[in-house]
């Protein structure tokens, strides 16, 4: 009888998981033609679709194609990204403030990043390899200095504090000299922007999310065992450590990649993991839904940024006024639960 | 109010109780450091000067370039003086209130709070009065103290040190985002602003320390008048509260001055991270545990600490300058990194 309950309360949940999951990718889908047909002149959505399928339409084959279809892809990427790597941080060490952002290891890519940019003027490509780069050293850096007698995700999350605050204060001093750079130009990059975005921006993203995007997906399910610990993990048949370089890997590449092109674009990796769990419930693999929500946070923060307002903000600014609220929200209900910390 | 180590000497009373000379030696030996150091701030800097031109702007004259530079950097030199003491004793009394050896105006978020309240007066409500923008920044380093600290003694076991500077890092990046966000659209007064993110020296005035110096006075005064409490705080709450110490009325006052000193120093100087966690701890390794020594030597070696990283700044890159706050938070955090791994963490 029991065994009857349990299997229909799965089915349902299973059910719950499907649907919820299939409403984020209409949401997603919807933003996402929002963000192409509203702007300065608003273009129907069969205009948009004719743009896409590569016919010639007077006004909007420019505005469309060139202007907003790389930055709404740009953004639905980025969103993509920072969604999944973010949730895998978060899961794998069981706390959600491990997110990338706040460990230091987007400060890692950003440094990276500004230095191709600024100091070595690199082409796109070897921007984003050369952000790899800064996170996959960043990431070993603070677990190699978190393990120590032991290894404990508040070590590694304090440790990771400390290296962003090195990492930030770099990217500062680069930004600040760098002299064809103004100002505003560098403070839209660390706050994360999709201004600007062409092809050539969108495409190093747009290769490292077909191959890392399937490749982590395929252990989602696995993530999902990890977070009961190793011993269970190996116990359920989950082979820990090359699932866990699979997906740390993985994850990693999609947020250099993503910086490298959009900027650390604030707070994404952090909230999209929580806002999924909260939608889809326990125990499913998160992935999938966090991404989704990390796609919509910033196709929608990025309208909101552009027409919300009298000034256009870049959308990490947008994404930073939502995140840090929900930061603070949190931590207080982590503190007062007596939870992971 | 007794003196508490007197009547119940803790197990390490040898580095609570360094023998005076020891102290003194080591008092002394800061302050030629940081008189050798005030030196070099006046001496180095983009453009060489020689001795002579030195004593000649000292003597008031500025005919030439070199006296005009060596002029310049006099008010630099003194506000980085003033700030790093002030940023030290506040880190130090912090430390002290909290029994958190994460402790620090940067990390607890408290230099972040005092930085938004000021972004947010100037931005919106058109403050640019000294004493308006000091009031401000202390307003906002008190409500963000205030904040993190409840947010991080929610729950079990209270405000732990890892919990505390959990909650003080979230909410430093949180008020960071914030002033982003405040600062982006104004392009025409973002070039002034930006000192609101980076923190430095670089700004001083005679008429900015004028402002900023009475206040830091009174900050330091309730600092250093507390020390005995802070010493008995030190052996825990119940037993302080048994040799007498008003535990409740000791705390608030010592934040008070902590809190004073910090929002007047970032009101003048930004947001410089990490001299208030280094400071002390290299302190107490110095002179001991015994706040009444501890806090006016923190004073003086904050007070060197920020002068060097300035000279650092100006000297390391040729013809341009490193903000202080850059500085320090490399030399910082790495302090910061080394103090997690000696902590015992509790994992669930």
């Amino acid at each position: 009888m029991s065994v009857v309950q349990i299997a229909v309360g799965r089915r349902r949940r299973q059910r719950r998981r499907a649907l919820i999951t299939g409403i984020l990718a209409l949401l997603v889908v919807a933003v996402y033609a929002a963000s192409l047909m509203i702007g300065q002149t608003f273009y129907s959505p069969t205009e948009v679709w004719a743009v896409m399928l590569g016919q010639t339409v007077p006004g909007a084959s420019f505005t469309v194609g060139e202007l907003r279809l790389p930055r709404a892809t740009l953004g639905l990427l980025a969103g993509l990204a920072f969604g999944m790597a973010g949730t895998t941080f978060q899961t794998m060490l069981r706390n959600p403030l491990a997110s990338p952002d706040i460990i230091g290891i987007t400060s890692g890519a950003s440094a990276a990043a500004v230095f191709g940019i600024i100091v070595l003027s690199l082409n796109e490509t070897a921007v984003s390899m050369l952000a790899l780069g800064g996170a996959l050293l960043t990431a070993t850096a603070i677990y190699l200095l978190s393990h120590r007698g032991g290894f404990t995700g508040t070590r590694l999350i304090l440790i990771g504090i400390g290296v962003a605050a090195m990492l930030d204060s770099a990217i500062t001093y680069v930004l600040s000299r760098a002299a064809a750079w103004d100002l505003q130009t560098a403070m839209q990059w660390l706050t994360g922007s999709l201004n600007g975005a062409t092809w050539g921006t969108v495409a190093p993203l747009a290769l490292a999310c077909l191959v890392a995007v399937p490749a982590m997906l395929v252990q989602g399910r696995a993530l999902g065992v990890l977070r009961l610990g190793d011993d269970s993990a190996t116990a359920l048949g989950v082979r820990v450590g090359p699932t866990r370089i699979v997906l740390i890997v993985g994850a990693v590449v999609l947020l250099a990649f993503a910086t490298a092109a959009a900027g650390p674009i604030a707070f994404v990796a952090f909230m999209a993991g929580p806002i999924a769990a909260r939608l889809v419930g326990p125990g499913a693999s998160p992935l999938l839904p966090a991404a989704l929500v990390g796609a919509a946070l910033v196709l929608a923060a990025d309208l909101i940024g552009q027409f919300a307002f009298d000034t256009r903000y870049p959308v990490g600014v947008v994404t930073g006024v939502l995140g840090a609220p929900y930061l603070v929200y949190l931590l207080i209900r982590t503190n007062r639960s007596g939870g992971s910390l | 109010m007794s003196a508490a180590p007197t009547v119940a000497p803790p197990p390490d009373a040898a580095t609570l109780r360094r023998p005076a000379g020891v102290r003194l030696a080591w008092m002394g030996g800061t302050a030629v450091v940081l008189a050798l150091l005030c030196v070099a701030s006046v001496a180095f800097g983009v453009r060489e000067v020689t001795l002579d031109e030195i004593i000649a702007a000292l003597g008031g004259s500025t005919n030439g370039i070199s006296e005009a530079a060596v002029v310049a950097r006099i008010p630099r030199t003194v506000l980085a003086m003033l700030v790093g003491a002030a940023l030290a004793m506040s880190g130090t009394t912090m430390q002290a209130v909290t029994r958190n050896p994460l402790a620090d105006p940067g990390i607890l978020g408290v230099s972040a709070g005092a930085s938004l309240a000021v972004v947010i007066g100037i931005a919106f409500f058109g403050l640019n009065a000294p004493y308006s923008l000091m009031g401000v920044a202390i307003a906002g380093a008190a409500g963000a103290a205030v904040f993190v600290y409840a947010v991080g003694s929610l729950g079990r076991g209270g405000a732990t040190p890892l919990k505390l500077a959990l909650a003080g890092a979230a909410i430093s990046a949180a008020f960071t985002s914030l002033v982003s966000a405040v600062l982006l659209p104004r392009v025409d007064v973002m070039e002034s602003f930006r000192f609101w993110q980076i923190g430095g020296v670089g700004g001083a005035t005679w008429d900015r320390i004028g402002a900023v110096a009475p206040v830091l006075a009174i900050g330091a005064l309730v600092c250093l008048a507390t020390t005995r409490g802070m010493n008995s705080l030190a052996l825990g709450d119940d037993l302080a509260t048994g040799l007498g110490e008003n535990v409740g009325r000791t705390r608030l006052v010592s934040s008070a001055g902590a809190i004073v000193l910090c929002g007047a120093a970032t009101a003048v100087a930004g947001p410089i991270g990490f001299v208030g966690l280094v400071v002390p701890h290299l302190c107490r390794l110095l002179v001991g545990t015994d706040h009444r020594w501890l806090l006016p030597f923190t004073a003086v070696a904050g007070a060197a600490l920020l002068v060097a990283a300035d000279v650092v700044g100006r000297v390391i890159a040729p013809g341009s300058e490193i903000e202080v706050g850059i500085i320090t938070a490399f030399i910082g955090a790495p302090v910061f990194i080394w103090i997690v791994r000696r902590q015992r963490v509790r994992e669930l």
